[in-house]
């Protein structure tokens, strides 16, 4: 059994796909986790509201708001598409904006909860040592916050590679384009005697998957040793 | 120099100080919920006072009617905390350097071997603080605070956490570094026992009122202020000179203010050092004609300079006998020898405590 071409290029688009969903949601959420973590102003309730809603929609629900708001026809997205010539709709992406939406609250919260368990005295102690409080936050919060963060990633990362029901809806199912994993192993389902095909890809998920988690618990473990905790 | 008024309400305790303070070092003692601590995150810029102002050496921290707030970490006030609030992700090392970029741009006369030396942590450097015990701990805390060349240094009950060896141990650091560095020192602590060994000047709080301010040795003779000043333990401080020591008898021999003897038990000190003593008012007891053939070693001649009723069926008086005295007995035993204002007596001193060496 060998892997043909075309399951490399699904292989590499869904990890693509993946990297970059973490790597423009991780800043944003980071924003969004402190906000809510550590401010009080008024519509709090609604913002974490929105921020999570993708986990309770049916990502089908989500595909076809992206739709609307992202299509070349969208609000947002024609006007993407006339001033910068962006067009979301059949690209790759197109899915990076589909998993990103989805993976965003998983990533958020983790980061969140990361700023709750920080020990603010330890914060004050930093200021009252004559520090900044942009310093503080740099070499006191980040590092304290850091295994939360990759947590998110983590959980970010594995979402992205997982998902289907937005990307479908929003994107379509456009091999080399739109494929990815879940999507690829979706359309072998239909297509006759094809069960090799399909059976590799399955491994892939697997492999993948464990690859991640193996990741993310080596690097969680390092950065709470040096933390002086136990792992 | 302090200059320092400070008002604040949180749900329904309300908080109201004003004192001044020389260079030295200053402590405020009170019980547990009295606003100590509110008044040290205030001076710190923790905690924003409704209103009052904040003068450090003629600087303006905090002045309302000037819009003046300055954030703490513009203020130069070193922190120590109950707990000691290492940073676990930096070494020993890393702990100690974190303030030093502050301590840069000034020219500072702490110097990062001397503290090492003095608290003796120079050993530690490379660990993380997670594998130090209590006592060190706290002690690189307070080497950190040092270390970031404060203009004046806060210590909120920095001992309060440790048990009594490594109090033990401590304190005299503290005491070292005191002298070492003549910082202007703020001192919270609700042991009176640690306060007499070190303050220069005592400010009392009880539920957030001051009480009273003033040089150590004052305050602590003051009858009226003795339910704020220790209670039951409460006592006077007098600052002794090192005369001699009787090898045979391992005693030590001190010279009082008045010119009156002071004998202890324990090893010989530097003549001429001195020495602060403190007695509690419990442990001295009241005779009105020369004492002859007693165990007591430790009797002073002088007089009944005032007294007032206290509680428990005890009177507290104070006594001069060439320093001021406090004393407690019995209110039985105070009318049965007819004592009043400039009775003759004689004061037997039942046990003292020093500051060791």
């Amino acid at each position: 059994m060998s892997i043909s071409p075309a399951e490399i290029e699904v292989i590499l688009l869904s990890l693509k796909v993946a990297l970059w969903c973490v790597a423009i949601s991780l800043v944003p959420a980071l924003f969004i986790g402190w906000l809510l973590a550590r401010r009080e102003f008024y519509g709090k309730t609604a913002l974490t509201v929105i921020v999570h809603l993708p986990i309770f929609l049916p990502p089908v629900v989500v595909g076809y708001f992206l739709l609307v708001t992202l299509g070349n026809r969208g609000l947002i997205g024609g006007w993407l598409n006339e001033q910068f010539g962006i067009s979301l709709i059949f690209n790759w992406k197109g899915v990076v904006a589909a998993t990103a939406v989805m993976a965003f609250p998983f990533i958020s919260r983790a980061i969140r909860q990361a700023f709750e368990a920080v020990d603010r005295n330890l914060e004050m102690a930093a200021l009252t040592l004559g520090r900044s409080p942009l310093m503080v936050f740099l070499t006191i919060t980040l590092p304290l916050i850091a295994p939360g963060i990759l947590a998110g990633a983590t959980l970010g990362f594995a979402k992205a590679l997982g998902e289907f029901g937005a990307t479908i809806t929003f994107v379509a199912n456009v091999p080399g384009q739109t494929q990815t994993l879940p999507l690829a192993i979706f359309s072998l389902m239909e297509t006759p005697n094809a069960e090799s095909a399909l059976w590799r890809l399955v491994i892939i998920s697997v492999l993948l998957a464990f690859a991640a988690i193996a990741l993310s618990e080596w690097l969680t473990r390092r950065s709470i040793r040096k933390l002086g905790g136990r792992a | 120099m302090l200059d320092i008024r400070l008002k604040k309400s949180i749900a329904g305790f309300h908080l109201a100080v004003e004192f001044k303070a020389e260079a030295g070092l200053t402590a405020i003692f009170g019980p547990s919920g009295a606003g100590k601590t509110m008044i040290a995150k205030m001076l710190a810029g923790l905690v924003r006072p409704d209103d009052g102002h904040i003068l450090i050496d003629g600087r303006a921290l905090f002045d309302p009617r000037k819009n003046l707030n300055v954030p703490v970490h513009q203020r130069h006030i070193g922190f120590v905390f109950q707990e000691h609030r290492l940073f676990p992700h930096y070494s020993v090392r890393g702990n100690l350097a974190y303030g030093k970029r502050q301590a840069a741009r000034t020219a500072s006369p702490i110097k990062f071997e001397t503290v090492i030396d003095i608290l003796g942590i120079g050993s530690l450097l490379d660990r993380q603080p997670v594998s130090l015990s209590g006592g060190e701990r706290q002690r690189v805390a307070i080497g950190r605070a040092l270390l970031s060349n404060p203009k004046i240094l806060i210590m909120d009950e920095p001992l309060s956490s440790l048990d009594q060896a490594r109090k033990a141990e401590i304190l005299p650091l503290i005491e070292t570094l005191k002298s070492e560095f003549s910082l202007t020192t703020l001192y919270i602590s609700h042991s009176i026992e640690e306060i007499t060994r070190l303050a220069d000047t005592i400010l009392l709080i009880d539920k957030g009122a001051q009480k009273g301010v003033g040089p150590t040795a004052d305050i602590l003779s003051r009858l009226d202020l003795i339910p704020y000043s220790g209670g039951s333990d409460a006592g006077s401080l007098v600052e002794a000179t090192v005369v001699g020591h009787d090898r045979s008898y391992h005693m030590l021999e001190l010279e009082t203010p008045g010119g009156g003897r002071l004998y202890l038990t324990g090893p010989a000190r530097e003549p001429g050092s001195q020495i602060r003593v403190r007695i509690r008012a419990r442990d001295v007891a009241l005779s009105t004609t020369e004492p002859k053939s007693l165990s007591i070693l430790n009797r002073f001649k002088g007089h009944v300079v005032d007294h007032c009723t206290g509680t428990e069926g005890m009177e507290e008086l104070l006594l001069d006998v060439g320093f001021p005295l406090t004393a407690r007995v019995t209110r039985r035993s105070f009318e049965q020898m007819k004592l009043k204002s400039d009775a003759r007596i004689w004061a037997l001193v039942k046990s003292v405590t020093i500051s060791p060496s």
